[in-house]
This record gives structure tokens, C-alpha cells and sequence, in this order.
């Protein structure tokens, strides 16, 4: 019972707002020592999985490219290229990056988008955008944030369907650790249901929020009559 | 053979330029600590396989006190202004669009036409290495239309990720943080208080307890793959599998994306809900999640109830 003080440092640094490497690192000591480890072996165990996951940072080679482009006005072109298109709506624009996100994924392309390589500087400005054509005011973290949520649950809700994703080779492997031979396409099969779901429930209100916008532009146009 | 090797001399090498670029900017009154910090991260994908792994831990505690002690701010080099951008915009048209999108063509083509070349390439890696192909590619591109000065790409893409700060490492350091729970035997406890509050006789209960569980510890954890092994080993092998006969792969293939809707939901996911915060420059560092929560939810629903009524067929 006393390894789950580790656990309970993770929350309670969480709510009281510490800075989260100071809580992780804090974590694994806790958890180490509660369980009669030494402080060296735990640093070791800390290290040696911090080496092995490199490869999770390596996202951040896109920005100079991106970081360039937007001196030279990609994130004004992409805004400027949604305006001039006649029925681009927030949600039909993110609905669409939804299927592409969640479709690439399935197909095991999981690095070609994300929140750095195509969010910041095409999909966040697009979506805003065509909500403020909508009516919607400006500089609001809803329409962005949104677009991030929408990068998240496509690659979530697509990589699943492809066999060769981490998370499959995982259940493979635990499953194996039962006694119990899983082919990759078998699990990759059985996260469909939930892929159409993912879809359904986020695209609806991706639908519900271009009402809302429409319902409250109508709103203000009958006020100002 | 080109594969990880590659990815991370071309990491490092980006990573050194942040420190170097971060160390020479007089407008960032904390340009020491953005510059340990990067520089660091350089040294870990240069030379974490030589440093052994209490030499890693050594590393990784620096950055920790870099993060914790609010050594690092945001640079001060300047930028083009808004008016320039919409300038420059309306100028390059819809051609600028190009470089970007190099970036996915070619970790598009690279996934595919690599795969054929297990000789050159390691057919593992294939994704990465060509998503750092197609970023060299775009700069080459970058600096033949643009021609912008040597470093001016570089500074661009330190500003981005001072933005993303010490965000950057909390997904490795989760990773890290689950290997010690590995250790220490955290999951085998939690595992056990679970299956310890199933309601006694009810398959619905011991779905609900597992899919909450599964989502409920990833959000702690930050990532369903280490709230997998514990929930299944805890929860889904012995009562869902063994007690109620549920088919083991589909109780492992829906558990596992029950985990994935607790990773929209948690500010530990760090890479996925706080980064995007970050780089989008939001005022609230958690509107990605606030953002999520309301597909999430219904999502975890729909998850309990595919195992309910798929699971067992």
C-alpha cells in the first residue's frame, strides 16, 4: 500500500500547481524509497527510460521550418485562403481534418500532423477564421483549443486501427504474458466500433457549435433591427 | 542503416542551435536557463547511449531543477509584424503553403518507399525518419525561396519552442515515471483495490469498474500504456476474462481506448493537452482539455457499453 504515496504525490503537486517535473521526479522518489528501493537504482530505472523515449521529442526538429514560414505570413495566408471559400464553416473545415486525421493515422501515419507540424500554423488559423466569418468574436482560446482537441481524438481514435502502433504491439505483448497468442489485426479490428463513435460524438458537436454560431449571429442581426 | 541513429544526431544538432540561439539573446533576461535546458536535450539524444543510465538520471535531474526552480523564459528576438505577415502573405499567395506541406508528403512517401529498403533503412523507424527527411528537405526549400539569413530559421523555431518551454520533456519523464512505478510494484496494489470494489455479481459493474479504472489511471499516469498492463493484469483478465468469459482480445483492444479517452482528459498528457496550449498561445493552459471533456465523456460511455454488449458475444 505505501508505493501508492507516489501516486498520491502526482495528484496533490498537481492541484497545488507545482511544476510537473518537480512532481514526476518527486514521484518516483517516493515511490522508490516506499518500496525499499535504493535512491541510486531509482535514478538509474529513471534515466535509463528517459534515454529509451527520446524518440517523443523529436517532434520539436519542425519548428524552424514552421517558425520561418510564419515569419513570411503562412498562418495570415491560411486565414486569408478560408475567407475567400463560400461555405467553410469551423465545424465542416475541422470536421474535415477530423476524417484526414483520423484516416492517416489508421494507415500508420501518425507524425505527419500534430499540434506543431499542422495545427499552429494551418488548422488553429483556418478554424478561427472561418468562426470569425461565422460571427464568432476574435482572439477566444474556444476555437483553437478546439482545434487541437480534433487533432487529438482523430490520431487517437485512427492509430489504433493500424497494427504496427505502439499501443497494439503492448497489448499483444501483456496478452502474451497470459498465455494468450493476439494477432495485431484481431485488436486492430475491435478499435473500429469505438473509431466510429469517436467520429460520431466529436463531428456532432463540432455540427452543434456551427449552429450555435449561426443561431447567435441570427440573434444579434434581429437585435440590430 | 539509417534509423534512429539519424533521428537523434539530427535532433541534437536542432537542440544545440536552440541552446546556442537562447544563450546569445540578449532580450530574454533568462536566456541561461532556456539555454542548460536545451542544451541538455542535446546532449541526451547525442549521447544518452554513452552516458549509462545514472548518467541519464544525472541528466534528467537537471533539467528538473532548470524546470522547477523557474529558470526559463520566453526569448526576446524580434519578428515580423503583423502588417509585414499580411504584406508578405498576400505577396507569396497560396505558394507558401508548399514548404509546409513538404513536411508530411515526404514522411508520407518516406513510410511507404523505406519500408522496400531494409538494407538502408531500419523499417522500425520508418515514420521518423522520414518526418526529419521531409523537415530537412523544407529548410533546404525554405532557404532557397525565402532566402532568409543563416540562423533567422533557427531563431524562428527557438521562439516556438520557448513557447513549448520545459512541456517539451514531461511525456519522457511520465515514461520515465513508469518504469519506477514498474519497479516498485505500483500496479499490482492498484490493480488489487480495484478488482477489490467490483460490485459482486454484476458483469456491468466489473465493465464500469475497469473502463473507469483504465481512464481513471491514465489520467494519472498521463498515458493509457501504463494503466494498460495494470488494469488488465488487475481487473480485465481475472474478472471480465476468467469470471464472466468475456472474449480476452476484445477486452483488451476496447479497455485499451477507454484509457485513451482518460488521456484527453488530464493535463499530465502533457504532449497532447498542454503543448498544443502552449503553441497555440492560449490564455489558458488547460482549454485544450476543457476543449475535450465533452467528447471524452460520452466517448468512455460509448466504450462501457461496447464491452457490455461486444465483449461477451
Amino acid at each position: 500500500m505505501l508505493v501508492l504515496l507516489g501516486i498520491a504525490v502526482v495528484v496533490v503537486g498537481f492541484v497545488l500547481r507545482f511544476n510537473p517535473l518537480l512532481v514526476v521526479a518527486g514521484s518516483a522518489l517516493v515511490t522508490g524509497l516506499a518500496a525499499g528501493l535504493d535512491p541510486l537504482s531509482v535514478l538509474a530505472s529513471f534515466g535509463k527510460a528517459f534515454n529509451d523515449a527520446r524518440y517523443v521529442s523529436v517532434v520539436y526538429i519542425v519548428l524552424p521550418v514552421i517558425g520561418i514560414l510564419e515569419r513570411h505570413g503562412l498562418q495570415e495566408r491560411a486565414r486569408t485562403a478560408i475567407a475567400a471559400l463560400k461555405g467553410a464553416t469551423v465545424g465542416r473545415l475541422l470536421i474535415g481534418y477530423l476524417i484526414l486525421r483520423q484516416a492517416t493515422a489508421a494507415l500508420g501515419l501518425t507524425s505527419i500532423a500534430g499540434p506543431a507540424q499542422t495545427v499552429r500554423p494551418l488548422v488553429a488559423p483556418m478554424a478561427e477564421a472561418a468562426a470569425e466569418k461565422q460571427g464568432a468574436p476574435p482572439g477566444e482560446d474556444r476555437v483553437p483549443a478546439l482545434a487541437a482537441a480534433t487533432d487529438n481524438v482523430g490520431l487517437f481514435f485512427g492509430e489504433d486501427i493500424f497494427i504496427a502502433i505502439g499501443s497494439i504491439l503492448l497489448m499483444v505483448g501483456v496478452l502474451q504474458g497470459f498465455g494468450i497468442e493476439a494477432e495485431p489485426l484481431q485488436l486492430a479490428l475491435w478499435a473500429i466500433p469505438t473509431a466510429v463513435c469517436a467520429f460520431a460524438i466529436h463531428a456532432s458537436r463540432l455540427c452543434l457549435l456551427d449552429r450555435a454560431l449561426a443561431k447567435a449571429r441570427a440573434r444579434q442581426e434581429g437585435a440590430g433591427e | 542503416m539509417i534509423g534512429l541513429g539519424f533521428v537523434y544526431a539530427v535532433g541534437g544538432a536542432v537542440f544545440l542551435a536552440y541552446a546556442i540561439l537562447s544563450a546569445t539573446d540578449g532580450g530574454n533576461p533568462k536566456r541561461w536557463g532556456n539555454a542548460a535546458f536545451y542544451a541538455l536535450l542535446a546532449a541526451s539524444f547525442w549521447l544518452g547511449d554513452l552516458l549509462g543510465d545514472v548518467g541519464n538520471g544525472v541528466l534528467v535531474l537537471g533539467l528538473v531543477v532548470v524546470a522547477g526552480f523557474k529558470l526559463m523564459g520566453r526569448g526576446g528576438r524580434p519578428t515580423t509584424s503583423i502588417e509585414e505577415r499580411r504584406e508578405e502573405a498576400a505577396r507569396r499567395g497560396n505558394r507558401i503553403f508548399l514548404p509546409a506541406l513538404i513536411i508530411p508528403a515526404v514522411a508520407l512517401a518516406g513510410t511507404l518507399a523505406f519500408k522496400r529498403m531494409p538494407g538502408l533503412f531500419d523499417v522500425r523507424q520508418v515514420t521518423l525518419v522520414g518526418l526529419t527527411f521531409g523537415v530537412l528537405l523544407a529548410l533546404a526549400a525554405c532557404y532557397a525561396w525565402v532566402r532568409p539569413r543563416a540562423v533567422t530559421p533557427l531563431a524562428e523555431g527557438t521562439r516556438l519552442m520557448d513557447s513549448v518551454g520545459w512541456a517539451a520533456v514531461l511525456p519522457q519523464m511520465l515514461a520515465s515515471l513508469g518504469a519506477v512505478f514498474a519497479l516498485a510494484g505500483v500496479g499490482g496494489v492498484v490493480g488489487g483495490i480495484a478488482s477489490g470494489i467490483i460490485p459482486e455479481g454484476s458483469r456491468m459493474g466489473a465493465v464500469v469498474v475497469y473502463a473507469l479504472g483504465m481512464a481513471g489511471f491514465t489520467m494519472i499516469m498521463g498515458n493509457a500504456f501504463a494503466a494498460f498492463p495494470v488494469m488488465f493484469a488487475g481487473v480485465g483478465m481475472p474478472v471480465l476474462v476468467g469470471l464472466w468469459s468475456g472474449d480476452p482480445i476484445k477486452v483488451a483492444a476496447i479497455g485499451m481506448l477507454a484509457g485513451f479517452c482518460g488521456t484527453l482528459m488530464t493535463p499530465m498528457a502533457a504532449n497532447f493537452n498542454l503543448v498544443p496550449a502552449a503553441l497555440l498561445e492560449l490564455k489558458d493552459q488547460n482549454a485544450v482539455i476543457k476543449a475535450q471533456v465533452p467528447t471524452a465523456i460520452p466517448l468512455l460511455l460509448a466504450n462501457i457499453l461496447l464491452l457490455y454488449f461486444l465483449a461477451f458475444a
